[in-house]
């Protein structure tokens, strides 16, 4: 590894003993030897397996549930419906104000997307639990359902989530996230050029080798030990208290040993039912997705639409931007609103531009909620933006290395949403990536700094 | 249900249980054994993170039924170390930052090797064949590549 000390010389304390020097990872030895605990990693005498029955339809009532064939089931130990939950309606960011409660731990009188959990059958065996989901017969009345962001925000579209009472997550600021900042008219007025473009991106799996789930060991004294793989230990311990009514330190998390995430971990899901489960049997309780759940049923990395309009001067200044986003959060928000709210204080990209338009919608439809994944609210943001910015260098036949550098973001600039720009590295970053792609610019971008005046 | 009786050698111990017949040799191995090493992640032969080695050869223990081994030599991840000493194949993983989440990495080991057992002086190419069966969604290959060319060498002196 190379490490590059001319770049922020002047204002750097050079005492990096650290940065450019391998050090051995704390957890490699174990990963190496297959010692490295994963919550599966624990089996107790007397483990019940826990299977979701889910639903078959993307939106439907549900008249009627019946168990009492997978009761019978031999080896059945208890099967839970939403009755059984102290408090079944919950949201994972209620812990940080926002809200409502939208989503069941359990469905209670409707399913909204396909694959939602009906019924939790624990049973002594993995096999007995999913032979006994199989006979539990839930009867439904299938609903209208819509599944594309723009369809959902129409009147007359069918309604997800009545927790909501309209399509799209209601803000603060209404009913989408704005940033205004200049005058984005007069921009598009005085531009030589102007480009609208849409992009569009699907719901993508983190798909990690090791699936979500945990496994809950009663301690003997009304408190619980829940071995999980969770990302979020504290966000699970807290939601898991309320949705149980249960004291915090009634709760053992033990975690922080991953096997993939990606984000897709973040979510409190298997946690609160498996604890439930061990709390009303008094057994210990294993609640593994199999892979197909995972792949199907694991909240996704929304589907986005960007619609960016931008207004471009001969000389490569970008005078105008108004952006468009739509986040898919499915049939529920769990992290989708702080999603859709990032990629609003994102869009106008790591460029100053003067005059700036954002809304951003988190928008409900009957597909599977998405959530948190890498960089979520921003990565596809970033996608449609850099694509943009191509297509606008080429619009006005400038090199779009040197179009970025044009309008990269300095210190000291003002961002459209009202955060001056600190420590930032762009130009630098470009500066390198032009000598090591072997993609030159004029000797006044490479001269340029991001901190240094007149430079 | 009917239990089987099962026996095998488990990194050089005599092995001896009662199965559910149709029980996996993973399940076996994992619930009623102990070892841990070999991983669940897809049960469905499609990962590679549950690989175990029967007589010599890589197997899937999710898609092999405990009963079909008896008699067999089964080596796993666990018992790679001799005496607290690192295989050369463990040490290289370390020194290449060849693990991230960890959850792959018995698996990889236990197809590298089965490489390096019956090709000590792999090619790119060969290793690159040998691991195909194992995923890594941290997406970690060029370090794991790296890993196993580093212990063939680190082989091929020792044995010099």
């Amino acid at each position: 590894m190379e490490l590059r000390k001319n770049y922020f010389a002047d204002v750097r304390k050079d005492g990096l003993h650290e940065i450019g020097q391998p050090r051995p990872r704390l957890d490699s030895p174990g990963h190496v030897t297959g010692k490295t605990a994963y919550f599966a990693d624990r089996n107790f005498p007397g483990m019940l397996h826990l299977k979701m029955v889910r639903s078959p339809h993307h939106h439907a009532r549900i008249r009627s549930i019946d168990t009492s064939e997978a009761e019978k089931h031999p080896g059945v130990a208890r099967v839970l419906t939403a009755k059984d939950v102290p408090h079944n309606v919950y949201t994972i960011l209620i812990l940080i104000q926002i809200g409502p409660e939208d989503e069941t731990v359990l469905a209670d009188g409707k399913v909204r997307w396909k694959g939602e959990a009906v019924v939790a059958v624990l049973a002594e065996t993995e096999r007995a639990a999913q032979e006994a989901a199989a006979k539990v017969k839930v009867d439904y009345e299938v609903l209208p359902a819509v599944f594309d962001m723009e369809e959902a925000l129409k009147p007359g579209a069918p309604l997800v989530n009545e927790h909501h009472g309209q399509n799209y997550y209601l803000y603060d600021s209404g009913e989408c996230r704005k940033v205004r900042f200049g005058d984005v008219e007069a921009g598009f007025a005085m531009a030589d050029h102007i480009l609208e473009q849409s992009y569009q991106s699907s719901p993508i799996e983190h798909a990690p080798t090791e699936t979500t789930g945990c496994v809950v060991a009663p301690e003997g004294n009304d408190r619980f030990t829940c071995y999980t793989n969770t990302q979020a230990m504290f966000f699970t311990l807290d939601n898991t208290s309320i949705i149980l009514q249960m004291p915090g330190s009634k709760l053992h998390f033990v975690g922080g040993t991953v096997g993939g995430g990606f984000g897709g971990k973040v979510d409190v899901i298997v946690e609160p039912i498996a604890i439930l489960a061990a709390k009303l049997t008094g057994r210990p309780v294993s609640f593994i997705y199999s892979r197909e759940e995972e792949m199907q049923v694991s909240s996704p990395r929304a589907a986005e639409k960007v619609v960016i309009k931008d207004g471009v001067m001969k000389d490569g200044r970008i005078v105008a931007r108004k952006v468009t986003g739509y986040t898919d959060a499915g049939a529920y928000s769990r992290h989708s609103p702080y999603g859709a709210q990032k990629g609003a204080a994102h869009y106008p990209g790591p460029y100053t531009i003067p005059n700036v338009w954002i809304d951003t919608y988190c928008v409900y439809t009957n597909r599977t909620p998405s959530s948190a994944m890498r960089g979520f609210g921003v990565t596809i943001g970033d996608f449609a933006l850099e694509v943009q910015m191509d297509k606008l260098a080429r619009l006005i036949g400038m090199d779009p290395l040197e179009f970025r550098f044009i309008n990269a973001y300095r210190d000291g600039d003002m961002k459209a949403h009202r955060q001056p720009t600190e420590g930032a590295a762009l130009i630098e970053c470009m500066q390198e990536a032009s000598r090591a792609a072997n993609w030159p610019v004029a000797e006044k971008y490479m001269a340029m700094s991001s901190y240094r005046k007149g430079a | 249900m009917a239990k089987v009786p099962v026996q095998f050698t488990l990194n050089g111990s005599e092995k001896a249980e009662f199965v559910e017949s149709g029980t996996t040799l993973l399940h076996a191995l994992r619930d009623k054994i102990g070892d841990t090493s070999p991983k669940g992640g897809c049960h469905q032969g499609t990962c590679g993170a549950c690989s175990v080695i029967i007589d010599g050869e890589l197997r899937l223990s999710c898609l092999t039924l405990a009963e079909t081994c008896n008699g067999t030599d089964i080596k796993t991840t666990a018992g790679l170390a001799e005496g607290g000493v690192l295989h050369p194949l463990q040490r290289a993983f370390l020194d290449a930052f060849a693990t991230q989440c960890g959850f792959c990495t018995p698996g990889m080991i236990m197809a590298a090797k089965v490489l390096l057992d019956r090709t000590p002086n792999p090619s790119r190419e060969e290793v690159i064949e040998a691991l195909s069966g194992n995923i890594c969604r941290c997406t970690g290959y060029e370090p794991i590549i790296q890993a196993v060319l580093t212990a063939a060498r680190a082989n091929s002196q020792n044995a010099a």
